[in-house]
């Protein structure tokens, strides 16, 4: 994956020489350790400080609506995914994107790299399937599938779906993978202990709202939570506000999202605010057969009818 | 100079005895991070971390605040007349503060307290509070509070300094809060003070040493307002924000709040919620005009908040202590230090 | 420290004793309020030009011009337009029921300096509230003969939608006030005034800017972007082109933080501002 970024680079440039694409949006080297910054480049020059590494788990879909100009993007599998979805919903021409695919094995997780490492992380350096964590005076490698964000370790869509140039060849898909453990042992759980399990989960949640504005589907021009007639919920952390919110919005993801980990890792309360998505993600597949994002051509089952649906 | 040395071993039961007469509160570990919470009685505070993820201006200053309470039922006396919420202005002792949290509600404190209005809610809550600072011998590499003014063992605002000398923790009384503070807890070992005073210079010269982030802010204050509002580098630092809400509600010194009305069945509440620049709702105009409509826009004005107009209102430096939680947590990376030393090289 | 100061986020009682439809379209309504304690009353002293936070248990708070002027005793008069949450509770009240009241607030229109001016007098629309305020001031027996000549231009989109209609023809009608009313368009035969937009009437009928006069203008953003070439052109320096600004507001006592233009709030530190200050100002609002 490390050496996508050559592909990147001319990719971008070319585009931009060309003047196929008004502006390039990507990843610029970050200030501290496993962090890039989103960056939107417009000179061919600046091509050069674009970076593409296992730090790159911001979804770029994000940053593609609401603009007019011709625009490249570098997308991950699940990010191409949410493109799609932008494309069905109106919210983005086809046409008016060029798409960087970037087949990927998995994102790194910092909070999870940041948990286990006994002192302050200085530095982090990446190699092909391994990182190298320097603190003040301890080092440690680690695998980075065993430091892999969650969704990435259950991932089945490591390719991008849809693009106009691939950045490198596709990589093998996982097999075997089971996306739902974690949710039925919820669904199993008795009525008064998944309201208490959930009562512990989202209690830490502080409404900064980063999960809801890391997430490429939530572009409400006014989320629910902003209207006051009706006001369908109240601003502060009352807990029963704050479930309400997190409820709300992973059913407005419902048949949309494609578990691509942006609101999870956004959280800076450590919050597994995948969980409800995950739920919905399941009962769509279960009730319609439905993954998000996969084709042009199909409308999600929460938008279309069809005699055949269930009940 | 008086310092007082605390053997560890004392530490519990001293923290015990100080629970009588005063609520507690300190950093706990919560889902993995730090966070400064009300200390249950016996709990201790936990204070082997570098910073908690949430600043202690929620102790002070809480997240969700009832400020008014009224009755809607018209066949109730003084229905639909507010009247203030009861509060518990006890007074209480926040244990294990860093120094650059510490000197933030002096930031903060003009807001709250001007010679036309008093914010009673703050203002009590901060003077009922004893502040306990713990020094800071392992600076973070996200740490810049000596740009800001301030120190791995800065003193303002304290009321005691606790500097962690491993099996004691030598406590500099800076104010007479902090000398009865220590009385109530039964902590009245004196130490030599030249020797503590040595011990404690040399410990800060070393903190002081490993600070390895710094940012320049010498020429904010002379340059012209409206020449950084106009600079054509707004675009460009402000393009990968998500206005979320995460670095104004991580910040010790922001304050900025919103007021809600709630009601339920027949009575009611006026809540204060802490609010953020970062949201575009925070400025809508009941005709739908918006003066920051766009994102760039936003993340300027808090930007330009901090680093300039604070700067040139107050006259006390920025309105950042250097703590570095948003560079830490912010989900894409937005860099304060970035900005401010754009900002301050502009020509 | 002791705390004597009274909270400055509790609003004082008032009721509603009478509510008017100012406009046609029934969308703004000017409220007469009377304060439950006359303590209070005592406490609420304020000059033409300030605030007020109108406060309605349950739904929240707006900021209002007063629309009364310090003048008139006994009660307070706010207009108020139908946008939003409170606005709406706001025009469903009766006489008889209870709200609050938090201020004044702000700063109010200079006085001081205004004392021994001519004074030109330009709203637009609904936000003529703090000019009915001002010019019932300067109008005031005691008041008049400190001021020189006085000049208000005023219009709106059309006759239905003036404020103060009676007033107005009252003051018309006077001679030691030069009325110019006019109205963007109108089919009414009977129209004695102007018609046309504020700006044209402006250039028409306004006095020159000179050392002694001075303008107050207070609209939409849309008439002043228009109006401002016209006062350049007829001469009035920035520092004697008087503005009041509009803001999202919700504490009204410089606190909340989020109605600021740059390191001036404008609740506390407005909304009155001159042109001149504006100008130095970000412009962002």
């Amino acid at each position: 994956m490390l050496k996508y970024i050559d592909k990147i680079k001319e990719i971008s440039k070319r585009l931009l020489n060309e003047k196929a694409v008004d502006i390039v949006i990507g990843f610029q080297k970050g200030t501290i350790p496993m962090m890039n910054e989103p960056c939107l480049i417009n000179k061919p020059e600046n091509t050069d400080s674009l970076v593409w590494d296992s730090n790159c788990r911001i979804n770029l879909a994000k940053y593609l609506t609401g603009r007019n100009e011709k625009i490249a993007v570098i997308v991950k599998g699940c990010d191409s995914r949410n493109i799609v979805t932008h494309i069905i919903e109106n919210k983005i021409k086809r046409d008016q994107l060029f798409i960087i695919g970037a087949p990927c094995k998995g994102m790194i997780d910092r909070h999870k790299v940041a948990s286990i490492f006994e002192e302050e992380i200085i530095e982090v350096a990446e190699e092909e399937n391994t990182i190298i964590v320097r603190g003040n005076t301890a080092e440690k490698t680690f695998k980075k599938t065993d430091v892999m964000q969650e969704n990435c370790a259950l991932c089945i869509h490591r390719n991008p779906v849809i693009y106009d140039e691939l950045a490198a060849k596709p990589v093998e898909e996982q097999a075997n993978i089971d996306r739902y453990e974690d949710v039925r042992k919820i669904e199993e759980m008795k009525v008064e202990e998944k309201n208490s399990f959930f009562d512990k989960t989202f209690s830490a949640c502080v409404r900064c709202y980063a999960c809801r504005n890391a997430c490429p589907l939530c572009y409400c021009p006014t989320c629910f939570v902003d209207e006051s007639h009706p006001q369908w919920l109240g601003k502060s952390i009352d807990p029963t506000d704050t479930k309400t919110f997190h409820l709300l919005r992973a059913f407005h993801c419902a048949g949309r999202c494609t578990d691509c980990g942006a609101c999870e890792q956004a959280c800076p309360m450590g919050i597994n605010v995948r969980l409800l998505t995950k739920k919905l993600e399941k009962d769509c597949f279960d009730i319609y057969g439905w993954e998000a994002g996969m084709s042009l051509d199909k409308r999600p089952p929460l938008d279309t009818y069809s005699p055949d649906d269930p009940n | 100079m008086k310092v007082i040395q605390i053997d560890k071993k004392n530490w519990a039961k001293g923290l015990e005895r100080i629970n009588k007469s005063y609520r507690l509160f300190g950093p706990v570990k919560e889902n993995g991070l730090h966070v400064f919470k009300e200390l249950e009685k016996g709990k201790l505070p936990d204070l082997n971390y570098l910073n908690t993820t949430l600043s202690p201006k929620s102790v002070v200053y809480p997240q969700s605040e009832i400020m008014l309470e009224y009755e809607l039922d018209v066949s109730k006396e003084n229905h639909h007349v507010m009247k203030e919420t009861e509060k518990d202005y006890s007074q209480r002792a926040l244990i294990g503060v860093r120094p650059c949290d510490t000197a933030a509600f002096l930031l903060v404190k003009p807001n709250f307290d001007t010679p036309e209005y008093k914010d009673p809610y703050w203002l009590r809550s901060y003077e009922a509070t004893t502040f306990v600072g713990l020094a800071c011998n392992n600076p973070q590499s996200t740490c810049f509070c000596t740009s800001a003014g301030y120190g791995p063992f800065n003193e303002d605002g304290l009321d005691i300094l606790l500097v962690d000398t491993d099996d004691h923790f030598l406590a500099k009384i800076i104010s007479s809060k902090g000398e009865d503070f220590l009385r109530a807890a039964g902590w009245e070992t004196n130490i030599d003070p030249d020797t503590a005073k040595n011990i404690i210079s040399e410990m800060k010269q070393q903190a002081e040493n490993k600070i390895t982030s710094f940012v320049s802010t010498e020429k904010l204050k002379d340059k012209e307002v409206n020449k950084l509002f106009n600079a054509p580098f707004w675009e460009n630092l402000a393009f990968a924000c998500i206005n979320c809400g995460t670095c104004t509600y991580v910040c010790p010194t922001c304050w900025c709040f919103d007021v809600q009305d709630e009601t339920h069945v027949s009575s009611g509440i006026r809540i204060r919620n802490w609010d953020s620049c970062m949201f575009p709702l925070f400025t809508l105009h009941g005709s739908g005009h918006n003066p920051r409509n766009t994102s760039t826009q936003r993340v300027r004005q808090r930007f330009m908040h901090k680093l300039k107009y604070y700067v040139d209102k107050y006259n006390n430096g920025i309105q950042c202590v250097g703590c570095g939680r948003c560079i830490r947590l912010c989900p894409v990376n937005i860099d304060i230090r970035k900005i401010c030393n754009t900002m301050n090289n502009y020509e | 420290m002791g705390f004597i100061m009274r909270n400055p986020y509790l609003p004082y009682p008032v009721r509603i004793e009478e509510i008017t439809i100012e406009t046609e379209d029934k969308n703004i309504k000017t409220l007469k309020l009377v304060f439950l304690n006359h303590d209070d009353e005592k406490n609420f002293s304020y000059n033409a030009g300030q605030f007020a936070e109108l406060s309605v248990a349950g739904k929240g708070e707006i900021p209002i011009g007063i629309a009364s002027s310090p003048t008139e005793k006994g009660y307070l008069m706010f207009t108020v337009n139908k946008v939003g949450l409170v606005t709406s509770a706001l025009h469903s009240m009766k006489p008889g029921d209870i709200i609050g009241i938090r201020g004044p607030l702000g700063n109010h229109y200079p006085w001081d300096i205004l004392r021994g001016k001519n004074v030109l007098i330009i709203g637009g629309g609904f936000a003529f509230t703090t000019l009915r305020s001002s010019i019932i001031y300067m109008l005031d027996p005691v008041n008049r003969p400190e001021f020189k000549e006085i000049h208000v231009i005023y219009g709106a989109r059309s006759p239905g939608m003036l404020l103060y209609k009676d007033e107005l023809a009252e003051w018309e009608a006077r001679d030691d006030i030069n009325m110019h009313i006019t109205v963007d368009s109108t089919n009414d035969p009977d129209w004695k005034y102007n018609v046309g937009f504020v700006p044209t009437v402006t250039e028409q009928k306004a006095p020159p800017g000179t050392e002694n006069t001075y303008a107050i203008i207070c609209g939409p953003p849309v008439m002043i972007k228009f109006t401002q070439p016209v006062l350049d052109k007829l001469n009035y320096q920035h520092d004697k082109i008087i503005m009041s600004l509009e803001m999202r507001m919700k504490c009204g006592i410089g606190m909340c933080g989020r109605c600021n233009i740059g390191k001036e709030f404008v609740c506390k530190d407005g909304p009155v501002f001159t042109l001149a200050k504006l100008n130095t100002m970000p412009k962002e609002y």
